[in-house]
Order: C-alpha cells, then structure tokens, then sequence
C-alpha cells in the first residue's frame, strides 16, 4: 500500500468511526422520527453503486474496443464493489422504505433499474466464476450491455407505473440534516476510492505474478 | 454491402435447410412453448376460470423460455463439428455471421408465436383478431430485441462452461425493458376496447431498444468472438 | 478473389497461455512455398493451440506470426482468404449433402461459378457419385475427403491440418498424400498435425517436434523419422 493510500485508510476509517456521532447530531425527521436516519448511509451507497456500475462500463469499452488489456482489472474490480454496494442498498433501501412508504418495496422506475442492474453484475460474478477460461471478454461484454440497458429500464418503468407513492427520495434536506449528509457521503466516496484503488491493484499484481510464473523456463 | 445482405442470406438459407430436414427444433420448441402456457394456466386459475389479463404475460413469458431454449440449441448444433469455427475462420463480415443467425432464431420464434398467440387467445377468451396487424408488429419488434442479445450472448458462451444455465442469468435482466413493453403494449391491444396510443408507445419504446442493442451486438460480436 | 499471395509464413517465439496453463512457449519456425511442415508430439503438446493460431483464430500470447510481410493484427480477412483449414471435427453439417456443404462454403468464401468449383472439388475428392447424400451417412473416410475439398475450395496459401490421417484406410490415406503432393507442387505451404510418424516420413519436408507445448531440437535428418521422434521424446526436459 502506498502512502496516499494509507491516508485515505486512516481518513476513512476516522469518518467512519465519527459518523454515528455525526448521524446523532441531526434534528429528527417531520414524520419519521429517528427511523429515516439510515438514509445517511443509503443513499450514498446508492451512489457508489452507480459509480462502480459506470466504472465497470467504461473499463469494458476500454477493453473491447481500444484494446487496452490491463482495463480488464478495473472492470473485475468495479464489477466486485458493484455487487457489494448494490446488495447494501437493496437492503438498506427497504428497511427505509418499510417506514417510510409501509411498504417493503414498490415496482417503481428507480427500484427497478436498480435491482436490475445489480443482477447484472450477479450475472457478471456468476460468468467469471463459472464460465472457464476466456470469461474475461465475455463478462466485459455483458457489462457493456448492462451499461447500455440503464436508461431502457428506467425509462420503460417510469412510464409503467405512472401512479406511484412519492419515491422522489432526497427530500428536502433541513439544514441540519445536510451536514451529517454530506459528510457520509464523503466517507463513502472515500472508502469506495480506496478499495476500488485497492482492489484493482490486485488484480494487477496478479496479473503480474502470472506473467511472472509463465516467463519462467520449464 | 451487397456482400454483407449475401452473406446473411447464405447463413440463413443454411439454417433453414438444416432445420427443415429434421425440423427438431421447431417442433421441441413449439411443445415446449405449449407446455409452459399449459402449466402457467393452471397455476393462475381461480374459481375454475383463468385469469384473463395475465394473457399477455403467459404470452411473453413462454416467449422468453422457447426463445432461449431455441438460442441454446442452435449454437449447440454449430458446436458439434466445429462449425462455428468454420464460419470465424471465413474472411466473410463477421457482423454478417451474427444478422444472419439472428435473422434464421428470429424465423423460428415467430413461427413458436404463430402457434402460441391463438392458443392464448383460445385459453384466455384474448381478442386477438381485434388488433392483428399491430399485435403482430409488437410480437416481431419485442422478438427482435430479445434475439438480438440473445444471439450475441449465446454465440459468446459457445466455448464456456454452465453456458445453459448462463444465458438465461445473462439474458433475462439485459431483456426486462423488452418483457415490460411487450406485456404492456400486447395487455393495451388485447383490452375490451384496444387502447391503440399506449400501444403505440411501447411499440416505440420496443424499436428504440431494438435499434440500440443490434447497432451495440454488431460492433461487439468480432472483439467478443476473438480470443 | 485477390489474396495476398505469401511465400513464407514466420513463426517468431510464439507462446500461448491459458490462464496459468503454458499451453505454447518458444515456438519458433518458417514454412516456405512448396514446404510440408510437420507438427509432430503427443496428445495435448499443443498441436491443435497451434494451429489454430496459424490460422488466426487464436491469437498469441507472446510472439508474431507473419504471413509473408503481414501479420495477423494488420490482416484480418485478406490473410484468411488465403487459409484453408481441415479441423479436427472436419467443419462440414451433417445435416446437408456433400453437394450443399460445399455449396454453402464456396459461397461463404464468395467464390465466383460456384456450381463449376463444386462440381471440380466433388471430382477431386472422388465422391460425385455420392453428392447429393447427407453427410451423417459418410464414413470417417468419406467425411475426410469432402472436408479436405471444402477447405481447399477457394485454392488457398497456406493448408493447415490436424490429424488428418486419423481413421483413414490405406487408400484414403494414399489419395490424400498425393492431393497433399499436388498442392505443394503448386507452391502451397503446408503445415500439419499428425501421429502417423510412417506417412509423415515420407510427406514431410520439416518435422517439428512438440513436447508439452516446446518445440524439442531435432536430431538430425537422415536416421528415420520414428528415431528422432523418439530422441526427441527422451531428450524433453520433464
């Protein structure tokens, strides 16, 4: 690990630690009370979720397209904090919901798309794990498609379920609210850089141990 | 271009000749299709009569089931023999290759609908001859997008392990915009009064999507298919 | 059809790996026109890997393959026009008549007078009489032969083949030498995987010998071919 990267370590893990206090700090909500307060750790995540998703898109352009081997770390990589963030926010999502809307879950257009692209990237783990050799490619592939699809399935169930209960869900922010907000989403950010840093620097070692052990005669 | 169309027309008149000579998959895939509305019927029947507005869902769905059956088994018979190999190895336009498989599964799931739109109709008192023309238009451009990715995803699990239970894993969420608005452009065409505007819509959001993934599976099928 | 028209096919230290499979490492050599190239190994040395990357559809870890001034990279399908291959699996639908494979390749390949090229390959692999039979009703023998027409359709460059003597019969074995003969006195290169060390002898101009994917020094010529395979064999590291 490098030096920037023990500071972010250290940074986020110092963020980490402090968010509870930070959470606590925050007025409650109107109608929910301290309940809505795992929204500070949802939605974020969301966002990373979606960041990985179009991390890993962009590398399986890169791959396929330009021809640029080494992007086939990063789309392993962000494939990988895509399942692990997405299953964070289908989770954390409806625990909110659940006291939100009284409902678990609702076919809405954001839900939707959502869990559909994190069953993309399912697929994606699936492929590489079970698919033999040469799945590289192809999961860049499907990545690519999964990418492309986005804006169809949002677009599609937003038109779908044209009645909805209110899911546009950053509600207005009290000014209280903002800075706990904020500074979740920061530590967030953070960690997500760093193990994406992490994780594809990994991948490049092993790659590199594996070019390594094949130059080696005998 | 011209060489393009050839081409795509040669692989096409191959399959068909190939499939007319035992006409195996046709007729599998067309029971098959049949048994999944059977045991759908059942499962969804309530107080002796089945549910009328799950038709086109029961339509849609075992569209989906035949068509990746059919996607599975055709390029298993160009795994056998190698002969997808044969047809890499040709300096013909690979992108052609893809329309031209596309083109021969497309044929042959439109025909498993032939069979499957008037025995929904028949099971679900469905009036489909109230719209034909646009139903027919919605099941052909629904079809498209579905085998459009699925030939892709399919010729690139040729060479890969579990690839039977892969494509389904791979296929069904890339196709859920297509499964949405086919169901729902097919429910609006088969309602008491057809509500031909929201039709319309889906038929439109079908096209887009239809024009998107081919245009993406063509210019992936060569980087994806060489290794 | 232009091709390219190649004389030399260069092999330049190419090495493919699988994973951390080392499937292919340091191979190196040239086949000239009018040259019969033998890969000679056991199972799995890597004959098949090899040949398919000679006829691009793999392609190398490490290392070029130029075919004449080209490589793979830079040619795409003007190389392929010019590579004929007889696979393992023989390439032909056995649902479709000898006639109709035939057929559907020389039009895959664009060739012009399509019925005049097959009617000539059909003489040429001497099954006219059986043209218009399916292909799953043809012995091993027979499949062989129409493959062999299907691959050299278009009078390719460079001939790959692998294992083409497995399950021939004597005389299948002799008309496919002399066909083989007959291309390389057309200036053709040849390259092909075999077992069958007795015919190699006499077929071939070059034996190759790989030994888990290395190609292992040859003895020297002059003592037969089953000797220095066998040397080969001993002399491979572990």
């Amino acid at each position: 690990m490098t030096r920037s990267t023990v500071v972010m370590l250290a940074l986020a893990a110092g963020m980490f630690a402090m968010a509870p206090f930070v959470i606590d700090a925050a007025p409650n909500e109107a109608t929910m009370g301290l309940v809505y307060k795992i929204y500070f750790f949802h939605m974020p995540s969301a966002w990373m979720f979606l960041t990985a998703a179009v991390v890993a898109g962009v590398a399986s352009f890169r791959l396929l397209f330009l021809k640029r081997p080494r992007a086939e770390h990063w789309v392993t990589a962000a494939a990988e904090l895509a399942v692990l963030f997405g299953a964070f926010t289908l989770v954390t999502g409806p625990l909110w919901a659940r006291k939100a809307w009284g409902v678990w879950w609702v076919w809405d257009a954001r839900l939707t798309s959502s869990l559909m692209l994190f069953m993309i990237f399912v697929a994606y783990t699936l492929l590489k794990k079970y698919g033999g050799p040469g799945s590289d490619k192809l999961g860049a592939g499907l990545a690519l498609f999964g990418m492309a699809n986005v804006p169809f399935v949002y677009w599609s169930v937003n038109v779908w379920r044209t009645l909805h209960p209110k899911t546009s869900v950053i509600p207005s922010l009290e000014p209280g609210m903002r800075g706990p907000f904020w500074f979740c989403f920061l530590a967030f950010m953070l960690l997500f850089t760093l193990v994406l840093i992490l994780r594809t620097d990994l991948e490049k070692r092993r790659s590199e141990l594996d070019a390594l052990y094949l130059a080696e005669e005998g | 271009m011209t060489a393009f169309f050839r081409i795509v027309w040669i692989v096409v008149k191959k399959d068909i000749t190939v499939e007319v000579r035992s006409f195996e998959l046709l007729s599998t895939t067309v029971f098959f299709a049949i048994t999944v509305v059977l045991m759908f019927s059942f499962s969804l029947v309530v107080e002796g009569r089945p549910v009328q507005e799950v038709a086109p869902a029961i339509l849609w769905i075992a569209i989906a089931f035949s068509g990746t059956l059919a996607l599975g088994r055709t390029f298993e018979r160009e795994r056998q023999n190698d002969t997808l190999r044969a047809l890499l190895l040709a300096p013909a336009d690979r992108p052609a290759i893809y329309v031209g498989k596309l083109v021969g599964i497309l044929l042959l799931l439109m025909l498993v609908e032939i069979v499957l739109v008037p025995l929904v109709g028949l099971f679900f008192n469905a009036p489909i001859f109230a719209e034909p023309v646009r139903l027919a238009i919605t099941l052909a451009a629904g079809s498209l997008g579905f085998c459009a990715v699925g030939t892709l995803f399919a010729a690139m699990l040729v060479r890969a392990r579990s690839r039977d239970v892969l494509l389904p894993i791979m296929l069904y969420p890339m196709t859920v915009p297509v499964m949405i608005a086919g169901v729902r452009g097919t429910a609006a065409l088969l309602q008491p009064t057809p509500d031909l505007a929201i039709a319309q819509f889906w038929l439109g959001l079908l096209g887009a999507f239809d024009v998107v993934f081919v245009i993406l599976a063509l210019w992936t099928f060569d980087p994806v298919m060489t290794d | 059809m232009s091709e390219p028209g190649f004389d030399r096919l260069s092999v330049a230290d190419v090495a493919r790996y699988f994973g951390r499979r080392k499937a292919l490492t340091h191979v190196t050599f040239t086949c000239d026109a009018g040259e019969i190239v033998g890969l000679l190994g056991p199972n799995g040395a890597g004959k098949s890997t090899l040949l398919n990357i000679l006829a691009t559809l793999l392609s190398p870890s490490k290392g070029t393959v130029t075919y004449g001034d080209r490589t793979s990279e830079h040619g795409g399908a003007d190389i392929r026009a010019s590579i004929g291959m007889l696979g393992h699996d023989l390439f032909l639908y056995p649902e479709l008549t000898a006639r109709e494979n035939l057929t559907f390749f020389a039009q895959l390949y664009g060739l012009s007078d399509v019925p005049g090229v097959v009617s000539h390959a059909l003489e040429q692999s001497g099954l006219s009489a059986r043209a218009d039979d399916y292909v799953s009703g043809f012995s091993r023998g027979m499949r062989q032969r129409v493959a062999l027409e299907r691959a050299l359709l278009h009078d390719p460059r460079l001939i790959l083949l692998d294992e083409p003597f497995t399950g021939l019969d004597q005389a299948s074995a002799a008309a496919l030498v002399s066909r083989l003969r007959n291309r390389q006195q057309a200036g053709c290169l040849i390259v092909l995987a075999t077992h069958d060390l007795d015919i190699a002898d006499a077929l071939l101009t070059k034996p190759i010998f790989l030994i888990n994917g290395r190609p292992v020094a040859d003895s020297g010529s002059g003592r037969a071919l089953r000797e220095r395979y066998q040397a080969a064999i001993a002399s491979a590291p572990a």
